[in-house]
């Protein structure tokens, strides 16, 4: 049975809210385990990290939250869907400790940023920079939604649609007497007798 | 009838074409931001003769290449025959950096594998790596006569390389 436009629509909105938050949550999940996994390893980190060094001896819990938090932002070029911060590969923890060594001097955060981008192109920041070269990266799954809900708001206008075929009088008439049960001249009866609705 | 599937016609092109463009792509293979810009100059000692030391600038005026490669690295081991072939072929020098390594491990494995290169430098803590952008090994940068970066290829060196890729590019550079 055909429904009726609004609530078409209605449904198709909820499907759509559905979908988007969906994606929403796929993408702020994969952006949570690597903080929560990084701070379930602090504890492990920080120590190690400062045995290693030869800058100062005491750790410096402001130091070490701001190497972790950038750690989060850069990516590791071997295990390249983690962070420096989640991953073990031997190139991972060097560049954390490159991090740590260049904040400890005294650089800002973007420096260090930018010395790593300098060596290794915009894919070592873990989130992709908004340039025009990103722009469909970014915006593209939001016009293609914006596209679809719009090719579908624009389907819904053009109904009611015009029944397939107009019946002829003899047609009808046909389909009067199977309804009603009777048969016509030529015709065996109907197996099946259709009480008629009084 | 036929306007019914041109619209989902169309649609499945479009996803073609993004499938065959997305399927050619390799994100795994970083592009090295260095190539056309100068070589990152650095000073270390050559890991035959701790006494000597090398610079970038020491190969100024010639075509050369510096392979990264390391004594733990399986797949370096399977290029030293290409390399040697490589310098024979277009008379270019190699001059290895050997990454985060030992300076004896280093040293036994040129002596049992074969020694393609014109010298080795010795990066024991990878920091000239890093400078260069090296997140594998091996690797290897064709460097022009001006020092300038031309070319990086991650991964090992066959002689498919050396012929679709190495050896042009070192004829074109040396052409000037």
């Amino acid at each position: 049975m055909a429904e009726s436009p609004a609530r078409l629509l209605a449904k198709v909105l909820r499907w759509a809210l559905g979908a988007a938050l969906s994606v929403w949550l796929c993408g702020a999940q994969a952006a949570q385990v690597a903080p929560a996994v990084a701070t379930a390893q602090t504890d492990q980190t920080a120590p190690a990290m400062s045995a290693t060094q030869t800058a100062p001896a005491t750790p410096d819990p402001a130091l070490e939250k701001r190497v972790q938090q950038l750690a989060e932002e850069l990516r590791c070029l071997v295990c390249q869907n983690q962070t420096i911060a989640d991953s073990q590969a031997p190139l991972a923890v060097e560049l954390k400790k490159q991090v740590y060594e260049q904040l400890a001097r005294g650089q800002s955060n973007q420096d260090v940023i930018d010395f790593m981008v300098q060596r290794y192109g915009d894919f070592v920041r873990y989130r992709p920079p908004v340039k025009a070269s990103t722009w469909l990266l970014w915006f593209g799954p939001f016009l293609l939604l914006a596209l679809g809900l719009l090719a579908l708001l624009l389907k819904l206008r053009q109904k009611p649609a015009a029944p397939a075929e107009t019946l002829t009088a003899a047609e009808l008439a046909h389909a009067a007497a199977l309804l009603a049960g009777q048969s016509l001249p030529g015709e065996s009866a109907p197996a099946v007798s259709i009480p008629s609705t009084a | 009838m036929k306007q019914r599937f041109i619209l989902p016609l169309g649609i499945f092109l479009i996803l073609l074409v993004f499938l065959g463009v997305g399927l050619r792509l390799k994100p795994q293979e970083i592009p090295s931001p260095f190539v056309g810009k100068a070589a990152p100059a650095f000073t270390l000692t050559q890991l035959e003769d701790a006494q000597k030391s090398f610079s970038p600038k020491d190969m100024q005026g010639q075509v050369w290449l510096l392979n990264v490669w390391a004594s733990w690295c399986a797949p370096c081991r399977l290029e030293l025959p290409a390399l040697a072939a490589l310098k024979q072929q277009s008379g270019v020098p190699i001059v290895g950096l050997n990454y985060t390594d030992k300076r004896e491990s280093g040293n036994k494995w040129l002596k049992q594998h074969g020694n393609p290169y014109q010298l080795s430098v010795f990066d024991g803590d990878g920091h000239v790596g890093i400078d260069y952008g090296v997140y594998g090994v091996p690797e290897t940068f064709v460097i022009d006569q001006q020092g300038r970066i031309r070319l990086k290829f991650a991964g090992p060196v066959t002689p498919e390389v050396i012929k679709d890729v190495l050896l042009p590019l070192i004829q074109e550079l040396k052409r000037g």
